[in-house]
């Protein structure tokens, strides 16, 4: 649920970063937050365990500037993606208007993608969300494995399993060396605003 | 759903806070959604730095002790206060959607702020349910 202030022209939206555990979420936020320390005049929050695994979120508030006037702030979360941490996963989804979906290329982790995908989309149907339907980014991280000789994943089978019926929009991409992780979060800010133009535009149309 | 509100509701929920929460003694007081946004918040001028960060924490927190109480069989806990030596949080539930938290020092008596975080639910509510 986005928040519109009318009086100071101000729009707050959530983008949440969703995916296996391990697959990377926390460390696109970690390479966001210290690539754009100008939008973001906050500390990252970050609740987690003794081991450094993500416990409830990750947080910090995104500063887009201006969008047709309105200030826009965008708040980005990412999720814990063990199994057994799904009550707090749906806690970190609730009013969601973006999903990011960090997809390991590793090829062991290739049914723990699709597991967490399918995990998602349950969890969104909990508060009357359809995958289909929200603003959506696929990423398909740790590209940068082949370097060292690692297998992963090739991108025709990663988007059959994940992408095939979402036809979301996808990049490949290393968290860890920061390749497209700015076009990633690029495209789902974009993605999420053009959204909330559609439904805005309907909303105003009901009150009239 | 979005929630979009016009400067009239606005200066509303701003006046209801100032009035019964600031004007008692109440550091910081904000009006949340439960996904963590910022609807209104004021202060005495010593409030909060990181409104954002901690509005984010709230709305899990808050979460988190709903889903507790349903584990362990209740609706939901009626109270919920963290006492600290100097400041205290003290976290109302306004409906499924939207929450109201109070930081308060040690001369505002949690009874006396009770009683006048009731009232700005109801007025709050009436905004709220005009949006
Ligand atoms: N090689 C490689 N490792 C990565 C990449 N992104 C994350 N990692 C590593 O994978 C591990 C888990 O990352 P983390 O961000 O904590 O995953 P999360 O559980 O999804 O939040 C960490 O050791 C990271 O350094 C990447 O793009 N390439
Ligand atoms: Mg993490």
């Amino acid at each position: 649920m986005a928040f519109i202030n009318l009086k100071d022209k101000l729009i707050q939206a959530k983008i949440v970063y969703y995916g296996p555990g391990r697959g990377g979420k926390t460390t696109n936020l970690e390479y966001i937050y210290n690539k754009c320390s100008q939008q973001i005049n906050s500390e990252m929050v970050t609740v987690k365990t003794q081991g450094d695994r993500t416990l409830f979120f990750d947080f910090f508030p995104f500063d887009m500037g201006k969008i047709k006037e309105y200030d826009v702030k965008i708040q980005l979360y990412t999720v814990p993606g063990q199994v057994k941490y799904n009550s707090t996963r749906r806690l970190v989804l609730k009013g969601v208007d973006g999903v990011v979906f960090v997809a390991d290329s590793a090829v062991e982790r290739r049914n723990k993608n699709m597991i967490s995908l399918k995990n998602l989309e349950e969890n969104l149907a909990l508060y009357h969300k359809n995958i289909f339907n929200i603003p959506l980014v696929i990423q398909y991280n740790k590209r940068d494995l082949a370097k060292q000789g690692l297998p992963i994943l090739d991108i025709e089978t990663m988007e059959m399993d994940l992408n095939e019926q979402l036809k979301a929009p996808s990049f490949e991409a290393s968290a860890l060396e920061g390749n497209n992780i700015l076009s990633t979060l690029k495209k789902i800010i974009s993605a999420t605003m053009s959204s909330l133009e559609k439904e805005l535009t309907w909303e105003h149309e009901k009150w009239k | 759903m979005n929630l979009i509100l016009g400067q009239k509701q606005l200066d509303r929920i701003h006046d209801a806070l100032t009035e019964n929460l600031i004007g008692i003694g109440v550091q910081s007081a904000m009006l949340i959604d439960t996904a963590g946004n910022i609807i209104v918040s004021v202060d005495n001028g010593n409030g909060v730095r990181d409104v954002y960060s901690l509005a984010a924490l709230a709305a899990a927190n808050f979460g988190a002790m709903s889903s507790m109480a349903k584990i362990v069989g209740e609706d939901e806990f009626s109270l919920l206060f963290h006492k600290g030596e100097k400041e205290s949080i003290y976290f109302s539930k306004i409906n499924d959607d939207f929450l109201l938290i109070n930081i308060f020092g040690n001369q505002v008596s949690l009874g006396f702020l009770r009683l006048k975080a009731a009232k700005v639910i109801e007025d709050l509510t009436a905004v709220l349910v005009t949006a």
